[in-house]
């Protein structure tokens, strides 16, 4: 900050000043133009084709779950290319950085990039992609029209994208964060950290925080109160299962990290000592508070996409999925158990053998009911008729994968041989081979196995193929060398190393990130060409794979209302039940459906906490004081609205089922 | 064209799908509870900070020198008091009475903005006697976990007020019913909470 600067221009702008514009940089300079030039030619095609209305009337203030999810995973998909962007820096700088030469990034930039990658996978790319499947499938697979409080779900998305937003803006407006993505202190404190980078880590994840805790009360409740009659707990789908536990971990798990930010951001702020190095403060009170809710964290993202390898693999297998029940008691296993393994993170920390002893015993255990699940995959594989479509492949991808993974989960479980790997690039390997071989195969395999249902068209096959090997290539690629390194002893977040020997298997794990980039690239060509060929790839039925749970009961994409009627559940995979003996569409006897009306009081609220946080990175007081107030006055305001009901009249109904009705029976009379 | 579909209807099969739009249970109340116990993890973040730091005086005032017993206990009989009028208010919105209903609001209102007043008072005695939040861990804890209630509590008038309004416009509606029993899970929680921190944080503090 000048010491010149007038006393109204401080009140004015805080310590937001113009050198916080990183204009000396030139891969930042860069960056921003082509994400300016990009941002621009986007909003000048949105206007051209007049989409403002449409999109401001039917997606961002829509509180239907299924445009709701879209909109997550379409975040989701934008963050990952960012947090990319990351990895593939990162994986260069290391792939040249030996002896003389110190790369192209200089460590307090380096140190930047590793920490926004981190963040931004985990919270804007692997959050939404969970939060935005959930909120697309599992209302449709208990038969319900929509979740249990639908303006909080578009609220909570907004929340998520207001953080988001944060995040990206440090990129451009002052720096982020030095500290690692779980900002760990002494160094994330003020005197380490004095600058903005830790603040906008702190205040982008405590407003997207809301969102997702909020979202994750909203579906248990969902899940709890609004099944279809007859669906019994016993009777839910494995994904819904999976989404009920993992928002269970959401609930309780989500307040310990704002708790734990938010102590963090006293000491930032007021000048408390909770984990300074002085006056008492203690670093591993946080860090222990940090991992109770990050080790809960890895399983909330895990255990939705076991539940979609679970339908994928009853569907493409043509068979009931085996054990249905050890797998219902297997998820429910893992979710009591994530939360008793958090201090395996930290072998290190000194706590003596009787404390390591029983984390290292809960980590061993959670492999047992993972174990179940593998063996249930692979024996509902086990003499069915296999289909090899692209979510299968990514499944079979995933089941090879995750295994490795986990097995090197269990060799770092035994705390002695972690006192020789933390920090090491072993860690790295091993949580890379679980994210992406579990979480990002499994969002792959949700999104080919959805997506006909959710826009009425395929994806392409072909392109889905490509994707999918380039990824998995890639991934082995990318992470092998890292296991090698780390069982060297390689630590981890380095931007320099000295020994030359060691360079070749830089350069080899830079050779997979270019495969994975190939990767990402033939998914987005996947989705283009699917566009394109949309007319070959219709699916006229609402049913493209022989699904077996409700929402293939629904035409594609499914009316607001989802079922006209609500249905009655009679035995597990309701679908199949309700194809095997004969159900017949009604055609009559329609009535009016009630819905929610849409609001724009979610994207209010959550352009308020974006400048609320603003204000509060940047010392901007008067700003996030009157956002703040802005945000009750919005919410108390919003309280006294009581016509929030609209009703889709009975003929309206009728009219789309009967339309969906004579595209069944035209496909059914086709040659 | 829905008739060659109909000609394969299976006499046996069983009915598929509700005629009658069934009513699910409001999820408020349960939604509102599952809120309050992931509220009730950040107490408990915030007391184990306290088990922690508690004792870290960093060569600064203990809890003997800074705890005002006298003080407390008329704040926490503020705070239980304003709890048991809120249970009145309860009561007269189950008997259907308006007016008694928001007189119980008022009063269990008044004695929560004493408690917060009280408190307000205390914090600011102790930053002037320098035993503010950034002298010790201690008393940053001290300071988080007590102000964190007390701004739970301020939140909770803030909350009444606007649902006296709705009351005096709407009447005991239900969507006002559901809001003040929302509200009510809400105050008792804060108490409950209370409770822990009077004996956790004063109690044991002084006997230090």
């Amino acid at each position: 900050m000048t010491p010149h600067r007038s006393a109204f221009l401080h009140f004015l702008l805080g310590r937001l000043t113009l050198s916080a514009i990183p204009y000396d940089n030139p891969i930042i300079v860069w960056t921003f133009v082509v994400v300016a030039a990009l941002g621009a030619a986007l909003l000048a095609t949105i206007t051209y084709h007049r989409l403002w209305g449409h999109l401001w009337r039917e997606w961002f203030t829509s509180i239907d779950h299924k445009r709701i999810g879209i909109m997550y995973l379409v975040l989701a998909i934008v963050m990952l290319l960012r947090g990319f962007a990351d990895a593939v820096m990162m994986r260069t700088q290391q792939a040249i950085a030996f002896g003389g030469d110190l790369g192209y990034l200089p460590p307090h930039h380096y140190d930047q990039i590793f920490t926004a990658h981190g963040s931004i996978m985990i919270f804007f790319v692997a959050m939404p992609l969970i939060v935005g499947l959930m909120n697309y499938v599992m209302p449709m697979q208990i038969g319900a029209r929509d979740v249990a409080f639908p303006f909080l779900n578009n609220f909570s998305f907004w929340m998520t994208v207001a953080g988001a937003v944060l995040f990206m803006l440090s990129l451009f407006i002052g720096d982020f964060a030095r500290t690692g993505w779980l900002g760990y202190p002494p160094v994330s404190e003020l005197r380490q950290s004095p600058g903005v980078g830790v603040d906008y880590y702190i205040w982008g994840l405590q407003i997207a925080g809301v969102g997702t805790l909020l979202s994750g009360i909203n579906m248990v409740v969902t899940i709890l109160k609004m099944r279809a009659p007859g669906m019994t707990l016993m009777r839910m789908p494995v994904f819904t299962w999976a989404a009920l536990c993992s928002n269970a971990l959401i609930v309780a798990a989500f307040p310990i990290l704002t708790a734990a930010l938010a102590l963090l951001a006293l000491d930032r702020y007021v000048g408390t000592h909770f984990f300074t190095s002085s006056l008492g403060g203690n670093v591993m009170m946080y860090i222990n508070l940090i991992w109770i809710w990050g080790h809960p964290e890895v399983y909330i993202l895990i255990l939705p996409m076991f539940g979609v390898y679970s339908e994928v693999v009853a569907t493409f297998s043509g068979k009931r999925l085996f054990g249905y029940s050890s797998m219902v008691y297997a998820t429910v296993a893992i979710m009591i158990l994530s939360y008793l393994v958090w201090l395996h993170h930290f072998f290190t920390m000194g706590s003596g053998a009787d404390v390591n002893s029983f984390f290292a015993l809960t980590t061993m255990i959670i492999s047992i009911p993972t174990g179940v699940k593998i063996f249930n995959w692979l024996f509902t594989m086990y003499r069915g008729r296999v289909r090899y479509d692209v979510p299968m492949l990514w499944t079979i991808g995933f089941l090879f994968t995750f295994t490795i993974g986990g097995m090197t989960g269990v060799m770092l479980s035994v705390a002695p041989a972690d006192f020789m790997l933390h920090n090491s690039l072993f860690v790295v390997a091993h949580f890379h081979n679980v994210i992406i071989g579990g979480v990002v195969f499994g969002a792959f395999a949700a999104i080919n196995y959805w997506f006909p249902k959710a826009f009425g068209f395929r994806l392409d096959p072909f392109w889905g193929k490509v994707s999918f090997w380039f990824w998995l290539i890639g991934f082995w690629v990318a992470f092998t060398p890292l296991y090698v390194l780390g069982l060297m002893g390689v630590t981890r977040r380095l931007s320099h190393f000295t020994d030359p020997r060691l360079q070749i298997w830089f350069q080899i794990a830079a050779v997979g990130s270019v495969l994975i980039f190939l990767g990402i690239l033939a998914f987005l060509v996947q989705v283009y060409v699917s566009i394109r060929r949309r007319d070959a790839l219709r699916d006229a039925t609402g049913d493209p794979w022989n699904g077996r749970t409700l929402e293939w009961s629904t035409s594609s994409p499914p009316p607001a209302y989802n079922f006209a009627f609500t249905p009655l559940v009679h035995d597990r995979d309701a679908w199949t039940d309700m194809k095997r003996r004969g159900f017949v569409r009604p055609a009559s006897g329609f009535q009016p459906i009630h819905l929610p009306k849409n609001t724009g009081a979610g994207v209010v609220l959550g352009a308020l906490s974006l400048f609320c946080g603003f204000g509060l990175v940047w010392h901007i007081w008067w700003l996030a004081g009157a956002a703040f107030v802005g945000i009750i006055a919005v919410a108390i305001g919003n309280s006294f609205d009581t016509h929030r009901d609209r009703h889709v009249p009975a003929e309206e109904v009728d009219r789309v089922e009967r339309e969906y009705r004579r595209r069944l029976a035209a496909q059914a009379s086709a040659p | 064209m829905s008739t060659t579909i109909r000609d394969t209807v299976d006499a046996d099969a069983p009915q598929f799908y509700c005629t009658e739009e069934p009513h699910p249970e409001n999820g408020t109340l349960l939604g509102f509870w599952i809120y309050l116990m992931s509220d009730c993890f950040i107490f408990a973040s915030l007391f184990a900070c306290y088990a922690v730091l508690g004792t870290r005086y960093a060569e600064g005032p203990s809890p003997r020198e800074v705890f005002d017993l006298p003080m407390l206990a008329v704040n926490t009989a503020l705070l239980l008091l304003s709890s048991v009028t809120f249970g009145f208010a309860m009561l007269a919105m189950a008997k259907d009475r308006r007016g008694a209903t928001l007189a119980w609001l008022a009063v269990a209102g008044v004695c929560a903005a004493g408690f917060v007043g009280l408190e307000v008072r205390e914090f600011a005695h102790m930053i002037a006697a320098g035993a503010g939040p950034d002298r010790s861990a201690f008393l940053s804890s001290f300071f988080t976990l007590v102000g964190t209630h007390g701004l739970h509590v301020t939140v909770g008038i803030l909350w009444l007020a606007t649902l006296m309004v709705q009351v005096a416009r709407h009447g005991l509606d239900e969507t006002n019913r559901r809001r003040l029993s929302c509200l009510s899970m809400f105050w008792h929680f804060l108490d409950l909470i209370w409770v822990g921190v009077f004996s956790f944080v004063y109690l044991v503090g002084v006997l230090r």
